[in-house]
């Protein structure tokens, strides 16, 4: 009441003197006066009824349309300052979210950091980018004692904020496996427990899991319902498809996977994805197997980390550069023979 | 991207008869109709063959019809699925858990 009165006399001194003078000054204080009004919570209909008020002691004998035309006009504007509320409420709100989300996928990209790793007989390209802000694919590398390296290549269902959780999960419990020669098939075993006990049913993980023998050049893998990846033999500059067999991680609680191996010879290369590659679509259709593979022997002759970038380059033209859904290459090739 | 669900009583058993696609937009309605239909009956037969396409949305649905058939102990199955949709129970290794009856040559 006293905020309003206050507002009423304000606005009757700026409106009385501007009749009088008008003076452009008058109008740089209503602005101020606007100003002030929004910080002290004044509603638009107050001003209004104080306009209305201080006119009806201006003329008295005032033309009943006139006056009902302003009582009109002050209900008009008690509802659009209602509407007018809600939406600053929800922009507030949706800007706070915005900040929560940016903040959340920093943290993805801190919490989920993998270095691709320095080896002495490996050329190793890795790239992993997300549809949205926040991915559900996932790649990870670990070197053990006797310098194989383990690669893990992830698709967690679902996207946004639920399936980073998840990813992180993972990565901690690959992190507290020990550091001497773990094999795929042990791994997965391990993570479909953790991840069957910690997802919501209906959520799931597909996973490849490989470990490089670095000094006997073997390749052991086991898949869970995964994409099956690629090697490209230097041999005979074909590919084969690197088939294997498993359920899902969080279908089952007790699944098993069978582990296969490969030989690598040099300058064979070992392609892991995610279906974010192999369903990529162009002009409206899905890319054929054919066509992601003649992508990739277009720069197989590259070092693996700029194979897998301009991989990426190439698909994410072919989709007008508007990613479908999270995108993840790995490229491990064997360094030739000096 | 539209998914019309249809189901009729077989004596003690329910078929769902799906077409159209199953992805994100779709999959919600699926999994409350499909998951009721399964603690209302003995026996689930989702009838695939209309089905032109499914992403990995459509597999939670069914890995949660798995576990709830599991949980209340009725039988869920799939029939008729076309090539490209069985391909992706096939990856995903899911042919060996969920009980899949007959594929029909289609797709894209």
């Amino acid at each position: 009441m006293e905020q309003t009165k206050k507002v009423v006399s304000v606005y009757r001194e700026l409106l009385q003197e501007y009749l009088r003078s008008k003076d452009e000054k008058v109008l740089y204080q209503a602005e101020q006066f606007s100003r002030q009004s929004i910080q002290d919570g004044v509603k638009p209909e107050e001003i209004i009824d104080a306009h209305y008020q201080t006119m009806s002691e201006i003329i008295p004998d005032m033309d009943p349309r006139l006056k009902d035309s302003f009582k009109f006009l002050i209900e008009t504007m008690i509802y659009y300052g209602v509407a007018y509320g809600m939406f600053n409420d929800i922009k507030e709100q949706q800007y706070s979210l915005r900040n929560e989300i940016d903040v959340a996928a920093k943290m993805q990209n801190t919490l989920l950091k993998t270095e691709v790793p320095n080896s002495e007989v490996l050329d190793i390209g890795a790239i992993s980018l997300p549809a949205r802000q926040m991915s559900g694919d996932y790649y990870h590398f670990v070197e053990d004692t006797e310098n194989n390296i383990g690669v893990a290549v992830a698709d967690v269902s679902g996207k946004g904020i639920p399936a980073a959780f998840v990813m992180s999960m993972i990565k901690y419990a690959m992190e507290s496996y020990p550091d001497n020669r773990t094999y795929p098939e042990i791994i997965l075993e391990l993570l479909n427990r953790v991840v069957e006990r910690n997802v919501e049913p209906g959520m799931f993980v597909s996973m490849f899991y490989g470990l490089y023998d670095v000094n006997q050049h073997k390749f052991y893998y086991a898949t869970a319902g995964h994409e099956p990846g690629f090697i490209y033999r230097h041999r005979t500059k074909t590919f084969e498809e690197i088939r294997g067999k498993g359920l899902l991680l969080g279908v089952k609680s007790d699944s098993k996977y069978e582990q296969f191996e490969l030989d690598v010879e040099p300058n064979d290369i070992i392609f892991l994805l995610t279906d974010g590659v192999t369903e990529c679509k162009a002009a409206g259709r899905f890319i054929e197997q054919d066509e992601v593979l003649d992508v990739l022997h277009n720069y197989i002759q590259e070092p693996s980390n700029e194979l897998v970038e301009n991989a990426y380059k190439h698909f994410e033209r072919l989709q007008d550069f508007q990613l479908r859904d999270d995108f993840t290459l790995v490229a491990i090739r064997r360094k030739g023979e000096k | 991207m539209n998914l019309h669900i249809d189901d009729h009583k077989n004596g003690d058993s329910s078929i769902l008869k799906l077409s159209g696609e199953i992805d994100a937009y779709t999959a919600p309605r699926l999994k409350e109709h499909l998951l009721n239909l399964i603690e209302e009956n003995k026996e689930v037969q989702v009838d695939m063959q209309q089905v032109n396409y499914m992403d990995s949305t459509g597999l939670g649905v069914f890995i949660s019809a798995l576990k709830t058939s599991k949980e209340v102990d009725k039988t869920f199955k799939l029939i008729n699925l076309q090539d490209n949709v069985y391909r992706l129970f096939n990856i995903t290794g899911l042919n060996e858990v969920i009980d899949i009856e007959n594929t029909v040559r289609g797709g894209m």
